[in-house]
C-alpha cells in the first residue's frame, strides 16, 4: 500500500529481451541519468559537509613540520597524538598554559545544572499553561515566545546590571540563571505543545480522584513526559555546551566555558600558530555535542523539528 | 461561575510558574524597557539617567562601522537565507527519492548543526586560510596559479561567512522541509501521476505550495539565526578584515564591553529589535485575519 | 448492462515487496461497462491491486490489459484511466476549476476543449456553483464530487475508485452511493471500486470480487456471493448481522445429516458442491433472516425447540439470540414481535438455504 512518488522500492530487475516480447512483469528499468544525477548531487553535497572536518582530523594528527609542507588532504605520514595531549593540557590562552581541560570542566559545571533547572521550570510552565491557565497566563506565554525571537543584545546589558546588583554577575550561578532564562521560551513551548496533545480526560479523571496541582504533575504528567524530556535534554545540552556569547559575558574569567577557551587559544596565540594543536582543541570542543548527536540519532532530528514548530 | 474563578487563580499554578512570570515580565518586558530607556541617555560604562533625546541614534547612524554592519547584515541575511533555503530544499527533494543510505546522508548533512558556531567558524577559517587551506592544497597539487582566499579580502569575506553558515545550517532546513515533504498525502502524488503531471511540475505547482508551513518554519529559524549571528563572525573573521564583516550583534557587544558606550550600544540594540517587532506584529495581524476569515467561513 | 468485450484484463498478476507477497497470481477480467467491486478487509491487497491497474505500482509478475492493449509498462496517464482517492487528493491551492483542468492543461489540450469538458463534468456532478472555490471551502461530499470530476474530465474508459466514501459520515455515504450508481448508469463506463464496506459492495456491484491475503476468494454477482459463498471467510465477511456458524459433523449414508450435540439436521435438501467433500467435521452456516419462528418454523424441513436468551431490537427488525446444540445462534423477527427472555420458542429453517464448510479448509461442501 506504500507507493512512492517516483518509483517503487523494488530493486531494478534484469530487463527482458525487448524484441517482440509482450510487456510482462515489472517495467524494465534502466539505470537512468536522473538516478545518477541524484546520487551525484548527494555525494557532492556530502563531500562539502565532510571535507572540512576531514581536514581537521588529519591535520590534528600531523606534526608541525608535516603541516608546513602544505599537503592538506594527505593522511598523516607519522600519526601523533601529541597535539591532542597538548590541546588538552598545555595550550596557552594568554599567560595561562593549562590547555582546554579547565574549560571542559567549566562547561560541565555550567551545563549540568542549567539543563536540569531549565527543564524543571519549563515542564512546570508547560503543565500549568495547559491544564491550569490562570488569568494572564497566556499573555505571559506570549511574552515568553516573543523572547524567543528577541536579539540577545537587547537583553544582555540589563541582565548584566541586574545580576551585578545581586552580586551574581561573572559567577557560576549567574551564568546558570542566564541559560535558564534563555532556554525557557523554547522549552516551555515544547512542553506546552506536548501536554496539549495529552487527552484532557486524563487530567479531569485525576481531578475527580481528588488530586491537586502538584500531585497530578508528579504522579501523572511527569512519568508521561519522558520522550519530550529526552528531546529537551538534547536540545539544551547541545545548546548550552555550544554557547559562546553568554559564557564570555556572564561566566567570568574563572568559569569560562570550553568554547570561550577554544576561541582564546586559537584566535589570540602569539608567535607560531600551532595548527595541529588548535584543530585538536576544536575537535575536543565539538566532541560532546557530536557524541550526543550520533548517539541520539533520530531523537536529535525530532528535537530540531519540535523546536522549530513555533506558533 | 465560582468554579471558573477558582480555576483562574489557582494558587499552586501561580507559584509553580513564578520563574516564568519573572522571566517574561522581568527580562523580556522590564529588561527590554530599560535597554530602550538607556538608549536615550548618555550612559557610558554605567547606566545613567541623563536623557539626551535621540542624540545616541544620530551618533549611531553617523558611525561608519554601524552603517557597514547594517549593510552587512542585510547582505548576509539575504544571501544566506536564500542559499540555505534553495540548497536545503534541493537536499530534501533529492533525499525524498527513495535513495539508499538515507540515514547516512541525513547524518552527514545534519552533523555540523550539532557543533558550536565557534567551531564552525574556526573550521572554515582554516579551510579558507591561504597558507594552509584549499588554496595551498590545490597549489601543491600542481595548480600553482590557483587563488582562493576569500577571508583576506574585504569584498569576499562576507561570502565566506555565508558558506560557513550554509555548512552549519542547511541540514536543518533539509530536515524540516523533508518532514514537510513526507507529510504530504501520498494520494496527491498518485493523483498527479494519473493526471500525467511531470514530477518537477508536481513539485513546483502542487507540492511546494502545500509546504508553506514547513517553509515558514525554516525561514523563521533562519531569520532568528541571522539577527543573532555573533559567534560565527567572532571565530571566523573577528569582524575583519578591518570592519568588513562587522555585524550589528558584534557592534553592540563591542560598544557595551570594549568601547564602554552603553547609550549608543543600547541605541544599536533597539535598532536590532525594531525589525523583529515589525515582523512579529505583521505576522500577528496575518494570523488574526486568517483566524477571522476561518471563523467567517465556518 | 455489461456489453460485449473485455475492458480490463489482469493476467497472472503478482506483486511482492521483498519477501512479502501482496498479490498472488491473480486473474481478473472486467467486461466493458461493468461495475466491479473489490471487497475485503484492510490489508487484503484490494487497494494494491487497484494501484497496479492504475500503474501507480510496478507489478512483479504478470500483465495488465486495458481495452485490449497491454499497458503493463505504461505510465498511468497513458492507460486511459481516471482515479478517485479516499482522501480526495485535491490540489489545495487551486480552485475547483483549476483542479479539474490541471492535467489537461499540462497535456496541452486546447482551451475550448478543456472548457467544454469541465462544463460537462460540472453539469453531470452539479458542481457548477463551486467552480471558483478552493477545496478548503468545500464540504466532504462536495470534495468527493470534485474528485470524481477530475476523473471525469479525463474522458477515459475506466474509472478506478479507491475507497472513495470512507472519509464521509454515514448519511452522506448513503447519498453519494446512490449518486455513483446513477453516474455509472449515465456514463456506462467500466468502474472498478475498492471498499471494505459490504453494503457499498452489494448495492453498487455488477460483480463483487471478495479478496483475502492477496487472492480473490470469490468473484460473482452480489446475490450469488451472499447466498452461496464459496468458503467460510466469504460467508462471514458478508451479511450483517453475521451468518450463524455451528460446529459439528456431516454424515453421509442413507440419510445425509449434520450432527452437533444431540441435534441432527437433515441435509437431503442441501445441494452439495460437486468439488467439495460431503462428510467429516464441518461448519454449518445459516443466515439469521432465513430462520423462521413459531408456526412458520413447523412448516420448515427442520425445526427445534429453543429458549430466548437475549433480544436486540434494531428498529426495523429484532435480532434474537438463543442456543442451538449448545452454540450461540441468532435469528431475525419482525419488530412487532415481542419476546421475553427465557421464553420457550420453536425455530426452524430450510437446509437448502444453508451453507456447509469443511472445518479444515473452510471451503464449501
Amino acid at each position: 500500500m506504500t507507493v512512492g512518488p517516483i518509483t517503487a522500492i523494488q530493486p531494478p530487475r534484469e530487463a527482458p529481451d525487448q524484441a517482440g516480447v509482450a510487456p510482462f512483469g515489472p517495467k524494465p528499468r534502466r539505470i537512468s541519468a536522473g538516478r545518477i544525477g541524484i546520487y551525484a548531487f548527494l555525494v557532492v553535497a556530502a563531500l562539502f559537509f565532510l571535507i572540512p572536518v576531514y581536514i581537521m582530523i588529519v591535520t590534528s594528527l600531523k606534526g608541525m613540520p608535516e603541516i608546513r609542507l602544505g599537503h592538506l588532504f594527505n593522511p598523516p605520514g607519522e600519526p601523533t597524538f601529541q597535539p591532542w595531549a597538548d590541546a588538552w593540557l598545555h595550550a596557552c590562552t594568554g599567560r595561562d598554559c593549562n590547555g582546554l581541560s579547565p574549560g571542559f570542566y567549566n562547561s560541565v559545571k555550567i551545563t549540568l545544572p542549567s539543563v536540569i533547572i531549565s527543564i524543571i521550570c519549563a515542564s512546570i510552565n508547560g503543565y500549568a499553561l495547559t491544564f491550569w491557565p490562570y488569568k494572564g497566563a497566556n499573555l505571559l506565554f506570549g511574552l515568553l515566545v516573543f523572547g524567543a525571537f528577541v536579539p540577545y543584545q537587547v537583553v544582555i546589558y540589563p541582565l548584566i546590571i541586574g545580576l551585578s546588583s545581586v552580586g551574581l554577575f561573572a559567577s557560576l550561578p549567574g551564568i546558570i540563571i542566564v541559560h535558564t532564562i534563555f532556554g525557557m521560551p523554547i522549552l516551555t513551548l515544547l512542553f506546552r505543545n506536548f501536554y496539549a496533545a495529552i487527552p484532557v480526560e486524563l487530567f479531569k479523571a485525576a481531578r475527580v480522584d481528588g488530586a491537586g496541582f502538584w500531585r497530578i504533575f508528579f504522579y501523572i504528567m511527569l512519568p508521561m513526559s519522558v520522550p519530550i524530556t529526552v528531546v529537551a535534554v538534547i536540545l539544551q545540552v547541545t545548546g548550552i555546551w555550544n554557547d559562546f556569547l553568554f559564557g564570555i559575558v556572564f561566566a567570568g574569567r574563572s568559569n569560562w566555558p570550553m568554547t570561550v577557551q577554544l576561541n582564546n587559544i586559537v584566535n589570540t596565540t602569539t608567535g607560531v600558530r600551532e595548527y595541529n594543536v588548535n584543530m585538536a582543541a576544536t575537535i575536543l570542543t565539538a566532541a560532546v555535542p557530536l557524541l550526543i548527536y550520533f548517539i541520539s540519532g533520530r531523537w536529535f532530528v525530532r528535537g530540531i523539528a519540535a523546536g522549530a514548530v513555533k506558533g | 461561575m465560582q468554579k471558573s474563578w477558582r480555576h483562574r487563580f489557582h494558587l499552586p499554578a501561580v507559584i509553580g510558574t513564578i520563574p516564568m512570570i519573572l522571566v517574561a515580565l522581568g527580562v523580556f518586558v522590564i529588561g527590554i524597557g530599560f535597554s530602550v530607556l538607556w538608549s536615550f541617555t548618555s550612559s557610558k560604562l554605567f547606566p545613567t539617567y541623563d536623557f539626551v533625546g535621540l542624540a545616541q541614534y544620530r551618533r549611531l547612524w553617523a558611525d561608519n562601522r554601524w552603517l557597514v554592519s547594517v549593510n552587512n547584515i542585510w547582505f548576509f541575511g539575504l544571501m544566506s537565507i536564500t542559499c540555505n533555503m534553495v540548497f536545503g530544499y534541493l537536499l530534501a527533494v533529492f533525499m525524498d527519492q527513495r535513495i539508499r543510505q538515507e540515514d547516512l546522508f541525513r547524518s552527514i548533512f545534519l552533523y555540523p548543526f550539532a557543533m558550536s558556531l565557534i567551531v564552525t567558524g574556526l573550521v572554515w577559517q582554516w579551510a579558507l586560510d591561504p597558507n594552509l587551506g584549499l588554496q595551498e592544497a590545490l597549489r601543491n597539487w600542481g595548480w600553482s596559479s590557483f587563488s582562493f582566499a576569500p577571508l583576506v579580502s574585504a569584498e569576499t569575506a562576507l561570502y565566506a561567512l555565508v558558506v560557513a553558515g550554509i555548512w552549519q545550517g542547511s541540514g536543518v532546513t533539509m530536515a524540516i522541509l523533508l518532514a514537510g515533504l513526507r507529510g504530504i498525502d501520498e494520494d496527491i502524488w498518485k493523483a498527479a501521476r494519473v493526471d500525467g503531471i511531470p514530477t518537477w511540475r508536481t513539485h513546483v505547482s502542487i507540492v511546494a505550495p502545500m509546504m508553506k508551513g514547513a517553509f515558514a518554519t525554516a525561514f523563521v529559524l533562519q531569520c532568528v539565526g541571522v539577527v543573532r549571528v555573533y559567534d560565527l563572525v567572532i571565530a571566523m573573521t573577528g569582524g575583519g578584515p578591518g570592519i568588513a564583516t562587522s555585524m550589528p550583534a558584534v557592534y553592540v557587544i563591542q560598544l557595551i564591553t570594549v568601547r564602554q558606550n552603553v547609550g549608543q550600544g543600547m541605541a544599536g540594540a533597539t535598532m536590532m529589535l525594531l525589525p523583529v517587532l515589525i515582523v512579529l506584529a505583521f505576522s500577528g495581524i496575518l494570523l488574526w485575519r486568517r483566524n477571522r476569515l476561518r471563523e467567517a467561513g465556518a | 448492462m455489461a456489453q460485449n468485450g473485455t475492458s480490463v484484463s489482469i493476467q497472472d498478476l503478482s506483486l511482492s515487496f521483498g519477501v512479502v507477497t501482496v498479490l498472488e497470481t491473480l486473474n481478473l477480467d472486467v467486461a466493458e461497462g461493468e461495475f466491479i467491486v473489490l471487497l475485503g478487509p484492510s490489508g487484503c491487497g484490494k487497494s494494491t491491486l487497484l494501484n497496479c491497474i492504475a500503474g501507480l505500482l510496478d507489478v512483479s509478475e504478470g500483465s495488465i490489459f486495458i481495452k485490449g492493449k497491454n499497458v503493463t509498462w505504461e505510465e498511468p496517464k497513458d492507460r486511459g484511466i481516471g482515479m478517485v482517492f479516499q482522501s480526495y487528493a485535491l490540489y489545495p491551492q487551486m480552485t475547483v476549476e483549476k483542479n479539474l483542468s490541471f492535467g489537461l492543461r499540462v497535456a496541452g489540450t486546447p482551451k475550448d476543449e478543456i472548457a467544454k469538458r469541465i462544463a460537462r463534468a460540472a453539469e453531470i456532478l452539479q458542481i457548477e456553483p463551486l467552480l471558483q472555490r478552493k477545496p478548503a471551502a468545500l464540504s466532504g461530499g462536495q470534495r468527493q464530487r470534485v474528485a470524481i470530476g477530475r476523473a471525469l474530465v479525463r474522458d477515459v474508459d475506466v474509472f478506478l475508485f479507491d475507497e472513495p466514501l470512507s472519509n464521509l459520515d454515514a448519511k452522506l455515504r448513503a447519498e453519494l452511493r446512490v449518486e455513483i450508481k446513477l453516474l455509472h448508469r449515465k456514463l456506462q463506463n467500466t468502474m472498478i471500486y475498492v471498499t471494505h464496506d459490504q453494503i457499498e459492495a452489494m448495492t453498487l456491484a455488477d460483480r463483487i470480487a471478495v479478496m483475502k491475503g492477496g487472492v480473490i476468494q470469490q468473484l460473482d454477482a452480489p446475490q450469488t456471493i451472499y447466498n452461496r459463498p464459496v468458503n467460510r471467510f466469504v460467508a462471514g465477511f458478508l451479511g450483517s448481522p453475521a451468518m450463524n456458524f455451528i460446529d459439528g459433523q456431516a454424515e453421509t449414508g442413507a440419510t445425509a445429516a449434520f450432527k452437533t450435540g444431540n441435534v441432527s439436521i437433515p441435509l437431503a435438501r442441501y445441494a452439495f458442491d460437486a468439488a467439495g467433500n460431503s462428510s467429516g467435521p464441518c461448519v454449518f452456516g445459516i443466515r439469521p433472516e432465513h430462520v423462521a419462528l413459531g408456526e412458520a418454523a413447523n412448516a420448515m424441513p427442520f425445526a427445534i425447540d429453543a429458549a430466548v436468551e437475549i433480544v436486540e431490537p434494531m428498529g426495523s427488525d429484532t435480532l434474537v439470540w438463543t442456543k442451538l446444540g449448545g452454540q450461540n445462534f441468532s435469528f431475525r423477527v419482525e419488530a412487532e414481535k415481542t419476546l421475553r427472555n427465557g421464553e420457550p420458542i420453536r425455530i426452524g429453517f430450510d437446509p437448502a438455504r444453508a451453507s456447509l464448510f469443511d472445518s479444515q479448509s473452510g471451503n464449501r461442501m
